[in-house]
């Protein structure tokens, strides 16, 4: 039985080095095909009639216009008359065409008769949620917080919350499905799960899942959103069908996109929370509300976040509040940005109240953090170094140096956790006797470095250069590998990239030991050779070793079989922003923001550290500028586009510090991702910057101009909440 | 988006003769950054465009100490940036143009577009029209999100704001408007040159639907220092959320003569007269600058979501005065 572990430190030959994606050359130059970007033969375009309501009952469609219109091969209802439409937006029919203007005139000359019903789209105020919107509150507790409040030093209150947000893939949703015979269906699809969706598709249209192909070479985002086959892809899939099979492209609109494709939901919290004169706290009591649109969400056990574990006597309560719009999707460390936003809020306004740095406030209750104490105790002193804390923080409304008298420059820190152990993962590595190496797996890229990663960890253990190693992903043929989720891709697919390259060895040693009068346990793969550990003069060229396979190339198959020593869970992280306020106008830039970070054994240093950047970047746009607008009247998304959904812009993210924790203590727990972790601290550190500068809190995010100015206006008085 | 006819004259007269002599029926297209869009999105459907980009009289930049400044209405944004002599001449009217949305639609867009150019309010670009009723007719600005809309010249039905970074500036430079309709040429004066719709069917600018703007006439310089200064969100590709552009005509170190307006508050690029007045006479300071800045919202009305534009606005004039006070 092989032992199967990462190579030690100084023993590395690519691991943790700096590397750039092996594909970059090719997005930057356009080369790299996005499934928006395929164009297939005799191809056609379809187009979704979406409802303009956001609650109605459909009296009656009339398709044959559209039937008739020039160009038009297909038309389809998707949800039949008599339902009951929940959202703007939800698709009513879809129809293929030759060209996409024939297939978007074909759609709008289908005729609809809705019977409008009362719709509710806006969550914000708790006051003006109807009874009907509001779904029976969930509870946790433990412990007695009654008693600790009352044997509290200081009680305070404060509201904290988050608008919805949507996930704003560039390359928005969609696909383009064909029938390649009768039974067979080849899909192109934009998402984060390869391997899985050809069966979606096979189940909802009632057909083997093997007769499904599935690929996708690069994906333009998708930041949880991009799991399923959805409602659009099955209906391209059947009306593929109807036009005799030919392919058809269904992408999503820019608004489409915005409206139906996914969002973060919103929490709102009223939170009370005491402490003792020194700064232990001692009792935390929540009460939230939020909404995924129409779709489902649980929340409480979030609160208090991080301090919650090792805290004995608190208590979260949770409403949903149903409305008509959109559900929710994954986005991102699901739950996580929120509650730590919630959390870390009263916490610094306790730390505030108390008079203490928060950096020492925070630092005096990691206990409540439970086992990774000491690694948030790391992390909170490098932090602090890298943004120089201790000279740069002054008391909250005073304004560190560099303010004046209208603007307000201000300090704010956060912590955060997530999971990111490996998921389930096959892959194939071929050995081909002339010496050159394929990986095949049936993952996909959505921002890790997939392709560098597999390139990385195979060449590594086969001790090649990365150009000694080909990788094929994003194919539902190769060897099944999971959904890119949860963090999970990075740890799962090198665990079984090392784990085929290891097995692939071993048989090779096999083969070779004879020949080289050693035992197999003797050789090793280093420098593009083969050679004795105890006499590397006795080696071959990994050629000559690959010669000798004979004429059948050597394929082995890696299992990443769970999490074990190549792959572990469970990271921390703490993130310190730096920002000016502007006092007048209430814009708030940023100035610094420092981002430390554990995620176990580091494949490539600078992937990693990319994807930190990128879910900085993520976390300024969210916490100063994305939002969501909902207009109560019609039920519509007033801003389904880039004009005012607004995203930062390289200007406004300011300068970005990340430090990666490596070495002894992290590299033993073996790989693990980041691409969540990072997004969680940003609205935390940002909204606790802006309370230090401005001397108030904003209550809510995005912290845009009007609510920086109503919050300085009206002194941080507590109002809105739910009483 | 719906058929339409192309047409590409090479005069203004031909131009004229092919826009149609009712609204609806035909558009001018110059640079399309927002045309295309409106026509993509059905909210604006004309049987047939009318290219203005072949009639060379409309395009060009010229400059001479007498006459001032010739934008033909086809300048483009970003010539207007970079253009030496305006660089030199109008320091403030090159960066509000290099401050235009983003460099591809500076590219594109010209001058006259961005003078006529549609509101940007989600209402409108919804397909609820320019004064934004639901089916039933009901406004749905007051009751809405109008955190983006007007604060002042908002007592009718229109409550949008206009989009123009430029005209505000143009303005306060006593910028005139060329234009070329079916009785022939008309000047007038920039501030003057736009309307707000009191009504359903009316529009934001005095031209009739056969009538083109052809060239933008700014007095020279004189002794006038001159700012715009725009409240973004975001630092590019924004709009402001308030901004205000003015010109102080300096007697030593005294104001004898002042111009301000006002952006992205009103239906129309709004003069602050009464402002500018207090100005006279006066050496800025910061207390003056703010002053202004009071005296420029005084008559401010919020609506139910945009009342820190009050505030901003009042900044945006103060800011503006002291840096063009320098």
């Amino acid at each position: 039985m092989a032992e199967y572990k990462w190579p030690e430190e100084g023993k590395r030959t690519h691991i943790g080095k700096r590397i750039s994606r092996i594909d970059g050359p090719d997005k930057v130059s356009g080369r790299a095909k996005y499934t928006y970007d395929l164009n297939r033969p005799g191809m056609l375009f379809g187009k979704v009639l979406r409802s303009p309501y956001a609650h109605a009952k459909i009296v009656s469609i009339d398709l044959s216009a559209a039937e008739k219109m020039p160009g038009v091969k297909a038309v389809k209802i998707i949800q039949e008359p008599g339902t009951e439409i929940q959202w703007a937006g939800d698709e009513i029919a879809v129809v293929a065409a030759e060209t996409e203007g024939q297939a978007e005139d074909a759609m709008r000359a289908i005729k609809v008769q809705y019977e409008k019903l009362p719709h509710f789209v806006n969550e914000q105020n708790w006051d003006t949620i109807p009874e009907a919107n509001r779904r029976k509150p969930s509870e946790v507790a433990s412990g007695d917080p009654a008693k600790a409040f009352a044997e509290s030093d200081v009680v305070i209150e404060g509201n904290y919350g988050n608008e919805i947000i949507t996930h704003c893939c560039l390359e928005t949703h969609g696909l383009i499905a064909e029938w390649e015979d009768d039974k067979n269906l080849l899909v192109h699809q934009s998402t984060q799960s390869v391997s899985a969706n050809g069966g979606q598709f096979a189940q909802a249209l009632g057909m083997p899942a093997g007769n499904v192909h599935l690929k996708m070479e690069h994906l333009g985002g998708g930041f949880g959103s991009k799991f399923p086959v959805d409602r659009w892809g099955i209906e391209a899939a059947k009306l593929s069908k109807l036009a005799g099979g030919k392919p058809i492209k269904l992408m999503l609109e820019r608004n489409s996109e915005l409206m139906v494709a996914g969002s973060r939901p919103s929490v709102f919290a009223k939170v009370k929370i005491g402490a003792k004169k020194d700064g232990t706290v001692t009792a935390w009591e929540s009460e939230a509300w939020g909404s995924g649109g129409v779709g489902n969400i649980s929340f409480a056990q979030n609160l208090p976040y991080v301090f919650g574990p090792a805290m004995q006597d608190k208590k979260s309560v949770f409403s949903v509040v149903s409305t008509n719009t959109g559900p929710n999707r994954a986005w991102r460390a699901p739950n996580h940005p929120q509650a730590c936003l919630i959390t870390m809020s009263a916490f610094e306004d306790m730390a505030a109240e108390l008079k203490m740095d928060p950096l020492d406030f925070f630092l005096k209750n990691l206990a409540l953090t439970g086992t990774r104490a000491n690694v948030y105790r790391d992390e909170l002193l490098k932090a602090a170094e890298m943004i120089d804390w201790k000279k740069m923080w002054r008391p909250r409304g005073e304004g560190a140096p560099g303010s004046t008298k209208i603007i307000k420059r201000g300090l704010g820190l956060s912590l955060h956790t997530w999971g990111g152990g490996g998921h389930a993962s096959d892959c194939d590595l071929t050995i081909h006797p002339d010496g050159s190496v394929e990986l095949k797996m049936g993952t996909q890229d959505l921002g890790v470095g997939t392709r560098t990663v597999l390139t990385i960890v195979a060449a590594e253990t086969l001790g090649l250069p990365l150009s000694g190693v080909k990788v094929h992903i994003g194919d539902n043929h190769f060897p099944v590998s999971g959904g890119s989720g949860g963090s999970t891709t990075v740890g799962g697919i090198s665990a079984s990239t090392r784990r085929a390259a290891v097995d692939a060895l071993n048989i090779m040693f096999e083969k070779l030991a004879p020949a080289m009068n050693t035992t197999p346990d003797k050789l090793e793969a280093v420098g593009q050779k083969v050679q004795q550990i105890d006499n590397p003069s006795n080696s071959m060229t990994w050629q000559q070793a690959c010669a000798k396979l004979g004429t059948q190339p050597l394929t082995t198959r890696g299992k990443n079989p769970g999490k074990e020593t190549l792959t572990t869970g469970g990271v921390g992280g703490v993130q310190m922003a730096d920002v000016s306020v502007d006092m007048e106008t209430g814009i708030v830039k940023m100035n610094n923001f420092v981002a430390v970070q554990d995620c176990g054994l580091i494949i490539d240093m600078k992937t990693c550290e990319s994807q930190v950047f990128g879910a900085m970047i993520f976390g300024v746009t969210y916490s100063l500028f994305e939002e969501r607008i909902m207009d109560s009247q019609t039920g519509k998304m007033l801003n389904p586009n880039m004009e005012f959904y607004k995203l930062a812009g390289l200007s406004d993210i300011g300068n970005f510090k990340v430090h990666m924790m490596t070495g002894k203590g992290y590299d033993e727990r073996g790989v693990i991702g980041v691409g969540e972790p990072p997004t969680v601290s940003p609205g935390a550190a940002i909204s606790n910057a802006v309370a230090n500068a401005i001397g108030v809190r904003v209550p809510n995010l995005p912290m845009t101009p009007d609510r920086v100015l109503n919050a300085l206006a009206t002194k941080g008085e507590k109002k809105g909440g739910k009483s | 988006m719906q058929t339409f006819e192309y047409a590409s004259p090479t005069t203004k007269e031909q131009a004229v003769e092919l826009l149609g002599k009712q609204w609806g029926e035909s558009e001018a297209l110059a640079g399309g950054s927002d045309l295309l869009s409106l026509m993509k999105d059905f909210i604006i459907t004309p049987k047939r465009l009318v290219n203005l980009k072949s009639i060379k009289e409309l395009d060009g930049i010229s400059y001479n100490g007498r006459a001032g400044l010739r934008l033909g209405a086809l300048a483009n944004i970003n010539d207007i940036a970079d253009n030496a002599q305006i660089k030199k001449e109008y320091p403030t009217l090159a960066y509000a143009a290099g401050e235009v949305a983003g460099p591809q639609i500076r590219n594109v867009g010209t001058l006259g577009g961005n003078l006529c150019q549609h509101p940007r309010c989600w209402y409108f670009r919804a397909g609820f029209g320019l004064l934004a009723k639901d089916e039933s007719g009901q406004p749905l600005v007051p009751n809405g999100d109008n955190r983006y809309h007007a604060i002042l010249g908002n007592d009718g039905p229109a409550l949008y704001v206009h989009p123009s970074t430029l005209a505000p500036l143009l303005i306060s430079l006593m910028a005139k408007v060329k234009t070329f309709g079916p009785k022939g040429a008309r000047e007038i004066a920039l501030d003057q040159f736009y309307l707000t719709p009191k009504a359903d069917g009316e529009r934001g600018n005095v031209l009739l639907p056969n009538e083109i703007v052809t060239e933008v006439i700014i007095p020279p310089p004189g002794n006038v220092r001159t700012a715009s200064y725009e409240i973004r969100h975001r630092e590019v590709l924004d709009w402001p959320m308030a901004m205000a552009s003015v010109a102080l005509t300096m007697s030593g170190k005294r104001v004898s003569a002042a111009r301000l307006t006002l952006g992205h508050v009103a239906p129309v690029p709004w003069p602050a007269d009464e402002a500018a007045k207090f100005l006279v006479g006066k050496t800025i300071s910061e207390d003056v600058a703010a002053e202004a800045g009071k005296i420029a919202v005084a008559k401010a009305k919020a609506l139910s979501r945009n009342a820190y534009k009050i505030q901003l606005a009042q900044v945006a004039v103060k800011r503006a005065i002291l840096q063009a006070a320098g």
